[in-house]
């Protein structure tokens, strides 16, 4: 752990998306404690640009709601939306890759067609239909975006597979006897792992980015506060109030760079022999 | 001892540091030698003792890591350590050159083999097209190669690994350079591809009266084509000296101790097993691999095993040796069902196991286990050896304590102690990863242990060692084995009976000592012929 961790800490950019990663997710948490009054709320004057007006120091929107609140309690939305859909699709994707690559065969090949029929189709519009069809609410777009970015992650893992199956301790695991579930649960699985926490980190930047996209398009949940519809609110002020659509794609900005650094970080710690020699 | 002017290279006081984290302060320490004209120095030595660090040094070839902190290696009167990277690039190639371990990639797969032997040509400074062309020719016939116009248009794919390794010769020798550094060129071939390219090797010295510098693990070779020896041990040299002084009456202790671990070709006596009953049977046995070659063309097919037929009695061990694809391995996976035969019968017992499947397969899996061959690839990274061990018996419904329990007794008869049950596997060293393989195998108390050449990826003295503890083993344990080998020196040790494969086939099958006295196949002659070093018999016998 502690080699993991200085592997880790010799990439400086990652230490650096690793601190702005653990702001944002702080200001999640913290957001009802620094901003207790509900971001849909009219606090002050429209069109105060930032610093006009105290108590509104990222300035107000076109209705006079707090912009500084609505980054603090988008952040959860950008959150929770990353995680859970990513644990979604990682939890898919390890199964369908898992299954295809350990039995091979007619199973792989039923499977891996299925993937690219997911692979195939553009996973923006993909995911805006099935928000459209399920009704927009933060459970349907947390399920959308994970059916559009399993496919990626189930390639990965069956290649893993593929790869370790004809390892000597996979087949030593079947000579003594071992059912094909425990074999891949506990031999093939834990060996496959480090390329996926990789994907995975990445996936949830990308998930990020998905569900301000959603939002921006106004089909974002009508409850929660997000990033992405307050950039489609402010969209038709851009000319004279650039700070209400600046400050959130910015926030988009800096975590999903934070989150892409802190992957390749991880992928240097975990893949020591793979990391770009001129790093050190 | 040697003549001041046929000194070609001289190699004084030389030190590599290593990096600071590794497990030595110096990959090589202090090391002297000199290497005169026409003559063959064999550099001996186990992994890690820094024969190819020297090796990489002289050829101003060493990694970024490793850096040269004194001495002198001095060729002519130039010190290859000082010179700049253009003089080098000079010098390489064409007064000193290389060949390597392995030739399936050291040649570049996209190009032919004449352009790539014609490309080195032109670099160091032959014009004409025409004159290369023929150079190629040239070398390629003294080389051996047949039809050498043909090879110059083909691709290394092409090529047999004992073909490539004559290319990459014939490149070596383009420029008639005075020094050849062979670093284990032969350890990646078959036994009689070995023993052909040694020959080629030392003829083409004699001839150009080259200086040979030759790397290798194996002491076999070394009687064979040495006519000095340097030992070397944890990066030092230990001892230094004419080939016969040291084969034959070795100073050092460790010198000893390598040579007294290579196994003789003497086989064991031969032991009454006919009288007991054979444990396992195999009748007619077939597997055909087919594999498609794409669109156009029709299957290929791999006849793996054909009619391979055997009986290994209770506490025999049968030899399965072969060259690489003869089909030994599938036969090996074959018999512990890691693989589906085609047809024939596989008797344990009496019982036919080749057709069984799913929960069926149980209670043989108790019976027939397996050692691996690779002991870097068999045990998972990810998990603590006891329970690597233990695996076995819970997935035949053992309770918990009590296969954690076999499984600390097991790695005690294996001579590793408790402890090491709750360490990871890449805390140990290769020979103490195959004691915990061979624990593995054991915790289900098989009464038929095969072996994939348990030991060939094993330094000597280690080999030595796994060997002894198997032949411990199956005495205690009234074990039957067969033991997947090519190593004929191996086979001799530790098999009562030998059956050689070819092409999938058993041609000769017998006690082993009748197979090795007196061979009645051609091909089983053509093996014995192409061991190493046959005519040495170590320093007991010639003392």
């Amino acid at each position: 752990m502690i080699e993991f961790w200085t592997r880790f800490a010799r990439n400086k950019g990652a230490v650096f998306g690793l601190v702005v990663l653990v702001g944002v997710i702080a200001l999640a948490a913290f957001a009802h404690m620094l901003f207790p009054q509900s971001p849909w709320r009219m606090t002050g004057a429209p069109f105060q640009p930032p610093g006009a007006q105290p108590g509104h120091w990222l300035g107000t929107d076109t209705l006079g709601r707090d912009i500084a609140a609505g980054i603090a309690h988008g952040a959860r939305v950008s959150i929770l939306v990353g995680l859970v859909s990513t644990a979604v699709a990682v939890g898919i994707g390890v199964i369908a890759g898992a299954v295809a690559g350990y039995f091979g065969g007619l199973i792989d090949t039923a499977v891996m067609r299925f993937t690219e029929f997911f692979q195939t189709i553009p996973s923006v519009v993909l995911a805006i239909v099935l928000v459209a069809i399920l009704q927009p609410s933060i459970e349907s777009i947390i399920i959308a975006i994970a059916i559009v970015s399993w496919p990626p992650v189930a390639r990965l893992v069956r290649g893993e597979f593929l790869t370790l199956r004809t390892r000597e301790f996979v087949e030593a695991a079947r000579v003594i006897g071992q059912s094909d579930t425990r074999i891949i649960l506990t031999q093939i699985l834990p060996n496959s792992l480090s390329p996926v926490i990789v994907t995975a980190s990445l996936m949830v930047a990308t998930a990020i980015l998905l569900e301000s996209a959603i939002a921006f398009l106004g089909l974002g949940d009508r409850n929660m506060m997000s990033w992405g519809y307050m950039i489609g609110a402010a969209r038709t002020v851009i000319r004279e109030a650039w700070w209400m659509s600046f400050f959130p794609g910015f926030a988009i900005f800096i975590t999903v760079l934070a989150i892409n650094l802190v992957g390749e970080g991880l992928n240097d710690a975990l893949n020591p022999r793979l990391a770009r020699q001129g790093r050190q | 001892m040697t003549d001041r002017d046929a000194r070609l290279l001289s190699i004084q006081d030389l030190t590599v540091a290593l990096p600071a984290a590794a497990e030595r302060a110096h990959a090589v320490e202090n090391i002297s030698f000199d290497l005169s004209h026409g003559e063959i120095l064999c550099v001996v030595g186990e992994s890690g003792s820094g024969k190819s660090v020297t090796a990489q040094a002289v050829m101003g070839l060493l990694p970024a890591t490793l850096k040269p902190t004194s001495g002198k290696i001095l060729f002519g009167d130039e010190d290859m350590l000082k010179l700049s990277e253009s003089r080098l690039r000079r010098i390489r190639g064409e007064r000193i050159s290389m060949i390597f371990q392995e030739p399936m990639t050291a040649l570049n797969p996209l190009m032919r083999v004449g352009d790539q032997i014609s490309e080195m040509l032109q670099f160091h400074g032959m014009g004409s097209r025409r004159r290369r062309q023929a150079r190629v020719l040239e070398l390629l016939e003294a080389v051996q190669l047949p039809d050498p116009p043909a090879m110059m248009t083909a691709y290394p794919f092409q090529l047999s690994g004992g073909q490539r390794q004559r290319v990459m010769i014939a490149m070596a020798l383009a420029l008639d350079p005075a020094i050849l550094i062979a670093d284990e060129p032969t350890t990646a071939l078959d036994v009689t591809t070995q023993a052909e390219v040694l020959g080629l090797i030392k003829a083409l010295q004699a001839e150009r009266a080259m200086g040979v510098m030759f790397i290798t693990h194996d002491f076999g070779v070394v009687a064979e084509i040495a006519d000095r020896v340097a030992v070397m041990q944890h990066g030092r040299t230990v001892e230094i000296g004419a080939a016969q002084e040291v084969l034959n009456h070795p100073k050092a202790d460790y010198t000893q101790r390598l040579i007294a671990a290579v196994p003789g070709l003497t086989p064991p006596e031969a032991l009454p097993f006919t009288e007991r009953e054979p444990i396992f049977e195999a009748r007619a046995l077939e597997k055909i691999y087919r594999s498609s070659r794409g669109f156009f063309r029709g299957k290929r097919e791999v006849v793996a095993a054909k009619d391979v037929s055997f009986v290994i009695r209770a506490g025999e061990t049968l030899g399965l040796v072969g060259e690489s694809g003869s089909g030994k391995t599938t036969v090996g996976r074959c018999v512990v069902r890691l693989v589906d035969s085609d047809s024939g019968e596989l008797l344990f017992s009496g019982q036919d196991i080749a057709a069984l499947k799913g929960n069926a397969l149980l209670p043989m899996r108790r019976n027939v286990q397996m050692v691996f061959q690779d002991p870097y690839a068999s045990l998972n990274p990810r998990r603590k050896v006891a329970k690597i061990i233990a695996e076995g018996p819970r997935a035949q419904g053992v309770p918990r304590r009590e296969a954690m329990d076999r499984a600390f007794e097991l790695l005690e008869l294996v001579g590793l102690g408790r402890s090491a049950g709750e360490r990871y596997p890449h805390e140990f060293s290769g020979g103490q990863r195959q004691r915990i393989g061979i624990a593995r195998a054991l915790a289900l108390r098989p009464k038929l242990l095969v072996a994939d050449e348990p030991v060939s990826a094993l330094d000597v003295s280690v080999q030595a060692q796994v060997l002894d503890l198997l032949d411990e083993l199956r005495r205690k344990l009234d074990l039957s084995m067969l033991f997947i080998t090519h190593d004929l020196r191996v086979a001799a040790q530790v098999c009562d009976s030998i059956a050689v494969m070819r092409l999938g086939e058993i041609v000769e099958y017998g006690p082993t000592g009748k197979v090795f006295a007196d061979p009645q196949h051609a091909y089983t002659r053509q093996l014995l012929d192409a061991i190493p070093g046959k005519g040495w018999r170590g320093p007991q016998q010639a003392a």
